[in-house]
């Protein structure tokens, strides 16, 4: 019992053998801004925003050593005063629709909003014409 | 009129097909910069080690043409890379390095180990530069005109092949 609560206890104690981990985090990446409403912002904001090297996660849920930069980015520049939207564009000017998780109307994405909008028509058309057609 | 009871199906069936196909086709893991034809954003990075030079954007504004490489000590593909870079240089490339996350000591080991191509070599500890010009990984290498503007991306290792492609885009950027 003793031995595998030791066990346990060194195998949290490991350090992360990537070297790329050996350098510490930005000092912001894990850092909540002190202005509760600013790191709400922030934080809204990086739940939005896409790790660029763990492609399915946002940079609030990845803990690759890159999304803890882009935190940094993010809550320094909130804390300098940049609006949200600022600081979504600075990075969709760098990757493209690609970094956001907030799906804007463009050139390529407007079938995303057009369908549904279509298929809800067609279903409803069908269902005025049938109730009419049953009474 | 039966005809009709088909429709959905066939619509199902169509959707199937296409999903199918997507899945066959093979996944690009690459995210280009949107930063290629615009200027280098401002920046200023430390030496990133004893001897060598930092790098800033002014560095790029002298009229020549440069490679700028993305690496870092603790990247694999990055050794794989070092014996093109070296040849590129060969060739007459002039090459500046930011090394991500990196130590000084870890990036004078490495230079050691695998030779250094680099003219200039700058320390980005919080990725700034990297994020700054749309770099989603290391290592990646951009070709920079003489007035600081990025011309041309290439996303990962350099291999023997890409040597020609990239003295090419250098030579256009002239």
């Amino acid at each position: 019992m003793i031995r595998a609560v030791l066990a346990s206890t060194l195998l949290v104690l490991t350090v992360p053998l990537a070297a790329q981990q050996s350098m510490p985090p930005a000092p912001f990446a894990y850092r909540q801004l002190d202005d509760p409403s600013q790191e709400a912002a922030a934080q809204d904001l990086m739940e939005t925003l896409r790790c660029l090297k763990c492609q399915s996660q946002s940079i609030a849920d990845s803990d690759a050593p890159m999304a803890g930069d882009m935190r940094h980015q993010v809550r320094v520049r909130i804390a300098a005063g940049d609006s949200p939207d600022t600081v979504r564009a600075w990075l969709m000017q760098r990757y493209g629709d690609y970094v956001s998780y907030k799906p804007a109307v463009s050139a390529t994405t407007w079938p995303l909003f057009a369908i549904p909008l279509l298929i809800v028509l067609v279903a409803g058309a069908i269902l005025v014409r049938r109730l009419r057609r049953k009474a | 009129m039966t005809w009709r009871l088909w429709v959905p199906l066939f619509a199902f069936a169509l959707f199937l097909g296409l999903a199918a196909y997507q899945l066959t086709q093979p996944k690009d893991d690459f995210i280009e910069s949107r930063m290629i034809g615009e200027a280098l954003p401002y920046f200023e990075l430390p030496p990133a080690m004893e001897g060598t030079p930092g790098v800033s954007s002014g560095t790029f504004a002298d009229g020549q043409p440069r490679l700028l490489n993305i690496w870092a000590s603790w990247c694999l593909p990055c050794i794989a890379e070092a014996p093109h870079l070296e040849s590129l240089k060969e060739q007459g490339a002039d090459i500046v390095g930011v090394a991500i996350r990196d130590r000084p000591e870890d990036v004078a080991r490495f230079l050691a180990q695998h030779g250094n191509p680099y003219s200039r070599i700058g320390r980005d500890d919080l990725s700034e530069v990297q994020l700054a010009i749309g770099s989603s990984g290391v290592p990646e290498t951009f070709v920079i005109d003489g007035r600081g503007v990025i011309r041309y991306q290439h996303i990962g290792d350099i291999r023997a092949s890409d040597v020609p492609k990239l003295l090419a885009e250098l030579e256009a950027a002239r």
